[in-house]
């Protein structure tokens, strides 16, 4: 009935600056297994800042940050050695970055692509990865017949998708998004988000999604976290914070959507 | 002679040269940065492995020069006049009887003894180098020993050819730690790397140097699927007749005629030498 | 089952100089189980205001109000998530969903969300689909693109497919002709049999009058405005 009571990621006080600049400051929250968190906020905000913290590409200045490891339950990722974040990294963690060329190997082929982190992680059999990578791309609506085709040859939501397949080959339990959908047209934007959904829920996945796009969030994301000026204005349920803003900036910003 | 140091370098620059050796062989594999000098030849020429030769060398010692096997042509004929003129060492052709064996692309066929040291020429000493170019990011996958990547490359070959289509410079494990590029040897090659000569690697426009210490398990990536396969042209040789060579091809004629001989010359003339023959051996040595 | 104790209201709307709304204060009554419970009241009276509270999409400014254990009023996020995916279902009067989503999909939902197996799940939806005349040619279709009645029938095949222990019915009649108000109506009867509590709005004076228990006037609630 309940859900269960370790969190799988566990952010406490995080804080970096540049310089005397704040980056994000005063970050705490909890995330369960299953939760899809969304963090909006104008460009700025501190929250791909945030996300990038979280995610172990830049080291907070303060803050702990809780991974609930498959081995030794919840362990610190700051002080964590290097090689063991690097393996979470890859195998437990995912992370979508907005252009998927930052995500993908463009001079290797959709297939190459997808069976990286399998072999990263030791798989040796040419045939098993190679069926593997052709399953996913499947799952993420690549037919089989491009597996050979290089992510350049491949469109704007082909790549992200790809991308995504990459990412999730390995079975992670957390993934990262940041502005998963920027850059997409719409229709595309629609797909991928039904794709995400679907994925997240079939797989049981946590995540955190950074976008600027208030309808992003209200399909995927079970709660919500506002950030201003690096930091967190308002948190709750996705549904509460967009209907019922209780912050002067939330409020502005629910404001500010076009109605279609 | 008297107009340069013994071998070219400066005794300091030697004995950096000979720490950066020393470090490579305790760790074999490892690649060991170490101050690269200009040497009177363009980067390509084999400026790491004359560097590396130059540290190596005593008055005592007898130097080889290979280039893609042949003891003949313009790179190994300038640097053995070159150490001739420098060092004033005795040089042959012969692989038995040097101690110093500078090599370009290939590996005698000659198994070598513990009194002799294989040196390298090396151009693209980092294997992980054409899937990532960050420098700062291989050291750190060698380091941390993060070497999916390197059978990304061999998969994309499988992919594109059907087999591993990578036919030099095939990646290998050394002694279970850290992947190495052989330098651009034959694939045919790579099991020879096990052998009980001292093997040194220099690249000189890259300022690295490794090495493989005798007897050292040296093994190359594949997949269970696809294992490794250290395949040559399907051949004997045109002029000895062996069946156990790496062979160059050789176009002879307007016709599209061929020949397929040793790349090995020395080996090739020795085994003439004792009387063994191939197809396109003279005529009136078949006609005896 | 759904106990609200002593709810007030406010809405602070900090880019209009600050302007506090108090839009309720003082609401309190209880729905037992197998009972349906109509709130009534004048437009704007705050009926609306009142269910999406319950239902946790509106922050409660006082009071407590519990769904079985769990108090929606200080409960943490996922504790609502849970609670909503197991025990306390919504009909809205709109269907959101994300587009290109085939209707079955749609209406399964919610019960695969609870693990419920799959063959069950559709089984269940192709049943309700059914009994609210949806043609099965629309099945496979997303029903972003159908009309504003079926929207509504999509939207109660969903909402009633997983038989949540509690639920919040907003105009379940509204648009829809006599054969699927029938139907709309029935099953809120068999919710009721099998022990739902429910909350309902309902326009409808005669559907209130069939499926409602009592009826809460929400205007009771509703502060005197200050000038």
């Amino acid at each position: 009935m309940n859900a269960p009571v370790t969190p799988l990621l566990s952010v406490h006080d995080v804080a970096k600056y540049y310089g005397g600049r704040i980056g994000c400051t005063d970050v705490s929250f909890d995330l369960y297994p299953g939760e899809v968190m969304g963090i909006v906020g104008e460009s700025g905000s501190g929250k791909s800042t945030l996300l990038n913290c979280l995610a172990g590409h830049l080291t907070p200045d303060q803050g702990e940050v809780l991974f609930d490891t498959r081995d030794d339950g919840l362990r610190d990722t700051l002080t964590m050695s290097e090689p063991e974040r690097r393996m979470l990294s890859r195998t437990d963690w995912a992370f979508v970055h907005q252009h998927a060329r930052d995500g993908l190997r463009m001079s290797v082929s959709a297939g190459g692509n997808v069976g990286e982190r399998l072999m990263a992680v030791g798989a040796r059999r040419y045939d098993d990865i190679r069926a593997k990578a052709i399953d996913w791309l499947d799952r993420v609506e690549i037919s089989e017949d491009r597996v050979d085709d290089r992510p350049s040859a491949f469109s704007g939501g082909m790549q992200q998708r790809l991308q995504i397949a990459r990412n999730l080959v390995t079975g992670p339990r957390l993934v990262f998004m940041d502005e998963p959908t920027g850059g997409l047209d719409v229709s595309v934007q629609a797909r991928l988000l039904d794709l995400l959904r679907g994925l997240v829920r079939e797989m049981g996945l946590s995540a955190i999604i950074v976008t600027h796009d208030l309808a992003v969030v209200r399909l995927l994301a079970d709660r919500l976290m506002v950030m201003k000026s690096g930091r967190v204005v308002e948190a709750g349920l996705t549904d509460q914070v967009l209907d019922d803003p209780q912050h002067a900036y939330t409020q502005l910003l629910v404001s500010s959507v076009l109605q279609v | 002679m008297s107009d340069y140091n013994f071998a070219y370098l400066d005794e300091q620059t030697k004995r950096m040269i000979r720490r950066a050796i020393l470090k490579g062989i305790a760790i074999p594999g490892y690649q060991v940065p170490f101050a690269s000098r200009e040497m009177p030849m363009p980067y390509g020429w084999g400026t790491g492995g004359v560097q590396v030769s130059a540290a190596c060398l005593t008055p005592d010692d007898s130097f080889k020069v290979i280039d893609q096997g042949a003891d003949d042509t313009t790179n190994a004929v300038s640097i053995r006049k070159f150490f001739e003129h420098t060092a004033g060492v005795a040089t042959t052709e012969h692989t038995v009887d040097a101690t110093v064996i500078q090599t370009r692309h290939r590996i005698p066929e000659e198994p070598l003894t513990e009194d002799q040291i294989l040196v390298y020429q090396v151009p693209i000493p980092e294997p992980l180098r054409f899937l990532e170019p960050r420098e700062t990011e291989t050291r750190k996958m060698h380091a941390l020993e993060e070497y999916g990547l390197m059978h990304v490359k061999l998969y994309e070959d499988i992919a594109r050819h059907g087999n591993i289509a990578t036919a030099y410079a095939y990646p290998v494990k050394v002694e279970d730690r850290y992947v190495m590029d052989p330098s651009p040897i034959p694939k045919f090659d790579n099991p020879k790397l096990e052998m009980a000569a001292i093997q040194l690697f220099g690249a000189g426009r890259e300022q690295r140097i490794y090495a493989i210490p005798p007897y050292t398990k040296v093994v190359s990536l594949d997949f269970e699927d696809h294992p490794f396969d250290p395949s040559k042209a399907d051949h004997p040789c045109d002029l000895c007749g062996a069946e156990h060579t790496y062979l160059d091809e050789v176009i002879i004629d307007d016709e599209g005629g061929r020949m397929f001989v040793c790349s090995d010359t020395d080996y090739c003339s020795k085994r003439q030498a004792d009387g063994h023959r191939g197809r396109l051996s003279p005529i009136e040595e078949a006609a005896e | 089952m759904i106990c609200v104790e002593n709810v007030s209201k406010t809405f602070t709307l900090h880019n209009q100089s600050s302007a506090v709304i108090r839009v309720m204060e003082g609401a309190s009554f209880t729905v037992g189980r197998g009972e349906c419970v109509a709130l009534t009241g004048n437009s704007g009276a705050g009926k609306s205001t009142l269910m999406r509270m319950i239902y946790g999409n509106y922050v409660v400014a006082s009071g407590s109000i519990f769904i079985g254990d769990t108090d929606v009023a200080s409960a943490e996020p996922r504790e609502v998530i849970a609670l909503r995916r197991e025990t306390l279902g919504y009909v809205s009067q709109f269907l959101r969903v994300v587009p290109r989503v085939p209707t079955l999909d749609v209406v399964a939902e919610p019960l695969l969300a609870i693990g419920t197996d799959r063959d069950v799940a559709y089984a269940r939806a192709r049943h309700l689909l059914t009994r609210l005349n949806i043609p099965e040619t629309l099945w496979g279709l997303s029903p972003t693109t159908f009309s504003g009645g079926e929207q509504q029938r999509v939207n109660i095949a969903r909402g009633f497919a997983h038989t949540y222990p509690a639920m919040l019915l907003d105009e379940p009649t509204a648009s829809l002709d006599a054969t699927n108000r029938e139907t709309v109506l029935s099953l809120i009867e068999e919710a009721k049999a099998r022990g739902a509590a429910i909350i309902g709005i309902f326009h409808d004076k005669p559907a209130r009058d069939r499926v409602a228990d009592r009826e809460i006037d929400v205007s009771a609630f509703t502060p005197l405005r200050a000038a």
